[in-house]
């Protein structure tokens, strides 16, 4: 058995995790840890520029891959810089290890320099959280927080290490277990078999069933399951802003993203629906809008892997707890076996009626906003370019704003694990950090960060990050010189009264800018320019480009519910509600 | 409704700290709470009580779960249980009736007198809240000084127990 360090014991149990990357950044009280990355080459550690950027970095990685990211920072600033980081893995289920260095021992509590409590400022944002009090407890906690961040519904962990911990001298024997098993956390994973015969049963029957699927789906890899289940049912799907991609987006049975800025098809479906099914999702108050005007008329089936999550928002009829892949599963096998069919007549009523909204307001049946032309480029048209520039098949990451929903909706992902954007939290400055992990996930895929002015500039930092790593990354910056969203609202309910939303002329040079940090950079103003230039600075594979194209400034995000609201109460232009 | 809720859970660091702070950051009150170690050292046994109706009792027990050291969760309110609190109040009395009187409601809630000055009387009252609140009221006209309550330790009646 080894005598190490235990810095090195650290190092040697991530690798014994199936670590291969680390993102983070030193400082004093993880030096000693640093020191032992430095000593190896199994471990590959990648030097941001922010702490914040470390964490997205590692989820935008997780988010790629379905592995365990993993982050390593200092204790006080370092610390408490990852925190927005770690939030935003909370808020969307991403599995995450985060290390963060901490003060010696002996003075923890008495404000030592650059001391933060770790494991209380990160409490309610975490799945949980270790403080290493010895050495000897570094490779099982190690072990433990891989488990407990990758299994169940997945979370990121903190693992705090005091200074003294990794001190080089003090060496004791290695040992990485073999197995996880904690008596206190044993996730639930079959489903009940009673409650999949009956919401099948159900499903069957039913008139007029919807699929809801959210980022449960991704997370879990059940999308082929869930496509399959669809196919059968012959029932409408439509995603959560955390599903796109768990069913295919170019299929007819397809209906768009659901919620606030949903499609007029997804959000009727919904609302005239008599079974709703959903998998992987959870109501959350961006889809359902006035909670007591959710789907009047349906019954509700819910799967979930976190029995908080059900019946939470709205009461599921029959729920279901479990990984969506065994209980999806589960459920094909039952419909098989009992040779269920549903009736194609009775779902042709349905599919109509669907037919008819998609006619009446839907935005992939004919365009609803004015053409671009000239210099007015419209937002829509620069995704629906980048989608064809791309062929549909790029990872794209996004920040959180207009251009986040415009991407949404308009970019059709065919796959999982293709969207990558901070859905529950909204953290603006998410799209870069996670579009260098995807890109580190995938080297071979196209990665493109839609952006706006706005969101870029919160983590900006990071595009020396992707010059030191050799990580090339598609910036398509959508430059309306506003905060787009919030200038939205202030549209919409605030008489056009637009506080701290402008520019006005302190934009930088974003051109000038990214060839500052070695890359490319190309502003486009015509829109006949546009889809040229855009092949053309695509076609640069191994360079990061800053693609910045003005588009046009008054242009709002529709579909979008009116707050109070049944689902299907949508504004879809500036002037027009259903 | 007034809930007991017995909760046990790994005997760690920042155990309790992740309970109490489940229930602040979902809004929930927390109107009394008792923890120890249990007779197995490695488990720790809180007793808390809470105010809400049944859908957030199931919302709190479910997100108790979540918690990656608890082990059971049990509401106790739901079925018989036995609960007990103590109570240590000193109250001030020079005059003779006065004392005699706060003898016998002593005797009364079956309580004791722990500690006598000429002054005071300092005394202990164990029972389930109802009492307690009861022995207050009954020396709401004398002069309490100090009132001390543990929180609730509750246990389940008959062949029911929280146990690993």
């Amino acid at each position: 058995m080894d005598h190490l360090s235990g810095g090195d014991i650290l190092i040697r149990a991530l690798k014994d995790a199936k670590v291969k990357y680390i993102w983070g950044y030193p400082g004093g009280a993880a030096l000693h840890i640093y020191d032992a990355i430095y000593r190896q080459e199994d471990v590959i550690h990648l030097l941001v520029r922010h702490e914040q950027a470390a964490v997205h970095a590692a989820d935008g990685f997780s988010r790629t891959t379905g592995e365990v990211g993993t982050a390593l920072v200092t204790s006080g600033p370092g610390a408490t810089n990852a925190i927005t980081g770690i939030a935003t893995a909370f808020m969307d289920s991403i599995p995450l290890v985060v290390i963060s260095g901490q003060v010696p021992s002996k003075k923890i509590g008495t404000d030592a320099f650059q001391e933060t409590d770790m494991v209380g400022v990160s409490r309610p944002i975490v799945k949980h959280s270790f403080l290493i009090t010895k050495t000897e407890d570094i490779a099982p906690t190690i072990a433990k927080a891989y488990f407990i961040a990758s299994t169940g519904r997945p979370g990121p962990v903190v693992v705090d290490i005091p200074k003294d911990v990794t001190e080089p001298n003090r060496k004791v024997p290695y040992k990485f277990p073999d197995q996880v098993r904690l008596r206190s956390y044993q996730p639930v994973l079959k489903g009940h078999q009673g409650q999949i015969k009956r919401a099948a049963n159900m499903l069957v029957s039913s008139e007029r069933p919807i699929i809801y699927a959210g980022g449960g789906v991704i997370i879990d890899n059940a999308s082929e399951y869930l496509t399959l289940l669809a196919r059968k049912l012959n029932a409408p799907v439509t995603n959560t802003l955390m599903g796109l991609g768990a069913f295919p987006g170019t299929d007819p049975q397809f209906l768009g993203m659901l919620g606030m800025h949903g499609t007029y098809e997804a959000n009727s479906a919904m609302h005239h629906a008599d079974v709703v099914f959903a998998v992987g999702a959870r109501f959350d108050d961006r889809v359902t809008n006035e909670i007591d005007k959710f789907c009047p008329k349906a019954k509700i089936i819910h799967i979930d892997i976190d029995p908080t999550s059900v019946s939470k928002n709205v009461a599921a009829d029959i729920p279901i707890v479990g990984k969506c892949s065994i209980v999806l599963k589960s459920m094909l096998d039952y419909i098989k076996s009992e040779d269920l069919v549903v009736d194609d007549t009775r779902l042709s009523r349905w599919w109509s009626q669907i037919n008819e909204w998609r006619d009446l307001h839907g935005i992939y049946s004919k365009s609803r906003y004015e053409p671009s032309k000239l210099s007015l480029i419209k937002p829509q048209d620069v995704i629906k370019a980048v989608y064809e520039v791309t062929k549909g098949d790029a990872i794209v990451t996004s920040d959180v704003g207009q251009h986040q929903m415009f991407a949404a909706q308009y970019y059709l992902f065919d796959k999982p694990r293709r969207w990558i954007n901070s859905g529950g939290l909204g953290t603006m400055g998410f799209g870069l950090p996670a579009a260098m992990g995807a890109k580190l996930a995938e080297p071979e895929t196209e990665v493109v960060c839609v952006t706006g002015e706005g969101s870029i500039q919160m983590c900006i930092q990071e595009l020396s990050t992707c010059t030191q790593h050799k990580l090339p990354i598609k910036i398509v910056n959508l430059n309306n010189s506003a905060l787009g969203m919030v200038r939205q609202w202030q549209d919409m309910q605030y008489s056009g009264r637009y506080a701290q939303s402008l520019y006005e002329d302190s934009l930088p040079d974003f051109v000038a800018l990214a060839e500052a940090y070695g890359h490319l950079g190309v502003k486009i103003t015509e829109y006949d320019d546009m889809q040229c230039q855009l092949e053309k600075y695509f076609a640069y594979k191994d360079k990061t480009v800053f693609i910045d194209i003005c588009v046009d400034k008054s242009e709002h995000v529709y579909p979008m519910q009116i707050p109070g609201g049944a689902m299907r109460d949508l504004w879809v232009s500036k002037t027009e509600k259903t | 409704m007034r809930r007991i809720i017995s909760i046990l859970l790994e005997n760690e660091f920042g155990a309790l700290s992740r309970v109490v702070g489940l229930f602040a950051q979902r809004g929930y009150n927390i109107d009394s709470l008792t923890v120890a170690p249990t007779d197995d050292e490695t488990l720790s046994r809180i007793t808390l009580t809470t105010n809400g109706d049944d859908k957030m009792v199931e919302q709190i027990i479910k997100q108790l779960y979540k918690l990656i050291d608890t082990l059971k969760v049990m509401e106790l309110t739901e079925g018989a249980h036995v609960e007990r609190g103590l109570m240590l109040i000193k109250i001030r009395s020079q005059d003779l009736a006065e004392r005699g009187e706060i003898k016998s409601c002593v005797e009364i809630f079956r309580g004791s007198i722990v500690d006598i000055t000429s002054k005071t009387y300092t005394i202990q009252l164990v029972g389930d809240a109802e009492k307690l609140d009861a022995f207050l009221e009954a020396t709401m006209h004398l002069d309490v000084v100090e009132v001390v309550r543990s929180g609730i330790s509750g246990i389940s009646r008959g062949d029911k127990y929280l146990k690993v």
